[in-house]
């Protein structure tokens, strides 16, 4: 048992002292000064956010920068990065073959409020994790509870119980269409329209057999493993697209469809892409588990501050 | 079937689908002057987005101006819906319904912007729709706004945080002293009693024919 703990204490801290090293250019744009400054060397925490960063980042600059109020942005090979995506998985994301160091861009002006949601520094990214922290409390704990106001003992529980068996996830689906060979090959991503962003829940159902990360895959992604048995019943989970066999004259009379079992199987068939859709690539703090990894100990060793398990996936479709 | 005393405010994914189709359905049904809402079956996301909603001055005394499109709508709403502002601008809002999963109810994202296309920004929306008001403390207040990103469309736009739905849609059904309905029709009218209640935070009002058609 002593021996499990102490597994498990080395996990979290692996996790916790994760750290990404970034090479920060200073956008072309903005330097005044002959020669440009060198790039800042920072080791960033995997579990931190890249605005947290600035007040190491921006004394290595000032001296260079134009005159003016600074709205910091930061960017890789020209995709504005979302500051409120926890850095590693931001790194686990867009670089499929990892870079080290990562050379991303920093900007003091121009901020590209049509892409990104404004950031005000540290209070925005504080507001923004409390939120998270919030919403997987609700997930676990079923309500709405001031989490910032519990015990810390009381905090501890809620945390240590999957009481209603969903477990807060979030996912980042790249979508690539070309064969490759190496990662190195494969084109950039250079739009967030490439990535898809799924914000829910897995359910757990202890059924017996050991729930894995292939079973929580298969939840979130069903349309990916379509050559596999339908009749499993952890597919059963009625999803929006089996609604879609519900005429749309007369909804309102219709009954709820009496056998979902049966209606999943079905919308199944009827949508499955081809089999040459599959997954290349499933990242976790900077880990490519195996499918066959039990999902609980994932979320025991793997989750982000926020209590959110952040999951980077590629996947590829046909075109 | 679960009964209505021990429904706890939420839907699943599939019943906000069907909730939503007829709450569309009805809304085009019942308001033919005015354009649909739509359901949009993103794969992942679908949503409910609105039809084009002007959020601009009309005065509550002076109903007879009838300028814009939206106060065409003042015929068959009890009271007056639209916003006075200061500026003699027009304003533009869309809307989308969008489900939590984490929540298990529909969620409203707005976007406001001018007729040149400018957005605008959250102090702006607020003078628009005063119950929006994001000073009042989550805690107390259940209905105020955060930005956020559009889970699909990826753009910054603002959101009427859910974390209070379930609680007043409970209240909703079981408030009243209607007798207690069944969670069947619970159901079926979530979507609307949804609306009815949140659409008045950002000022926007549901006819009373809708209200009263039980169909």
């Amino acid at each position: 048992m002593r021996k499990a703990i102490q597994k498990r204490m080395e996990a979290k801290k692996y996790v916790w002292e994760g750290a990404i090293p970034l090479q920060i250019h200073l956008h072309e744009s903005q330097v005044t000064t002959l020669p440009p400054p060198p790039p800042a060397l920072i080791l960033a925490p995997r579990i931190g956010y890249l605005p947290l960063l600035v007040p190491l980042i921006k004394p290595h600059f000032s001296s260079t920068l134009p005159p003016g109020v600074d709205t910091i942005w930061f960017e890789y090979r020209g995709l504005p990065l979302k500051w409120y995506i926890p850095t590693g998985v931001l790194f686990d994301l867009l670089c499929a073959e990892p870079e080290r160091p990562w050379n991303i861009t920093v900007h003091f002006r121009g901020y590209p409020g049509n892409v990104l949601i404004p950031c005000d520094g540290e209070d925005s990214v504080k507001w923004s994790f409390i939120n998270s922290l919030k919403e997987a409390a609700y997930i676990i704990n079923g309500n709405c509870k001031n989490v910032m106001n519990m015990s810390q003992s009381d905090q501890l529980e809620l945390w240590h119980s999957v009481m209603n068996g969903r477990v807060p996830v979030r996912l980042y689906v790249w979508s690539i269409s070309e064969d490759f060979d190496d990662w190195e090959d494969l084109s950039q991503v250079d739009s967030w329209e490439k990535i898809s962003y799924i914000n829910r829940p897995i359910e757990i159902h202890k059924e017996g057999k050991c729930f894995t990360l292939h079973d929580a895959m298969k939840s979130l992604l069903p349309e990916f493993f379509s050559d596999e048995s339908l009749s499993d019943s952890k597919l059963a989970r009625v999803d929006f697209e089996d609604a879609q066999k519900i005429p749309s004259e007369d909804v309102s009379s219709n009954k709820v469809v009496e056998d979902q079992g049966q209606n999943a199987y079905e919308h199944r068939e009827a949508c499955c892409i081809s089999s040459s859709a599959e997954i290349k690539l499933i990242r976790i703090q900077g880990i490519e588990p195996k499918l066959e990894i039990p999902f609980s100990w994932l979320v025991n060793n793997l989750l982000n501050p926020d209590h959110f398990l952040h999951i980077c996936v590629c996947v590829k479709v046909p075109q | 079937m679960m009964d209505v005393f021990n429904w706890d405010g939420t839907v699943s994914a599939k019943d906000f689908r069907i909730g939503a189709l007829s709450f569309a359905q009805k809304w085009e049904s019942l308001n033919s002057a005015f354009p649909p809402w739509s359901w949009v079956p993103c794969p992942k996301h679908p949503w409910l987005a609105s039809p084009e909603v002007d959020i601009d001055q009309n005065s509550q005394t002076d109903p007879g101006e009838e300028e814009t499109s939206c106060s065409e709508k003042e015929d068959d709403i009890d009271d007056a819906t639209l916003v006075q502002s200061n500026h003699h601008e027009l304003h533009y809002c869309d809307f989308h319904i969008v489900y939590s999963y984490t929540f298990r109810v529909p969620v409203l994202y707005l976007r406001a912007y001018c007729s040149d296309g400018r957005p605008l920004l959250l102090d702006e929306i607020e003078k628009e729709l005063p119950a929006c008001s994001s000073k009042e403390s989550p805690e107390t207040k259940w209905a105020f706004i955060t930005q956020e990103e559009h889970p699909y469309l990826k753009r910054p736009w603002y959101k009427l945080h859910p974390c209070g739905t379930s609680e007043f849609m409970k209240l909703l059904f079981l408030g009243g002293d209607t007798g207690q309905p069944k969670l069947e029709v619970v159901l079926e009218l979530y979507l609307l009693s949804w609306f009815s209640a949140v659409g008045q935070v950002v000022g926007l009002r549901i006819p009373c024919k809708m209200l009263n058609d039980r169909r």
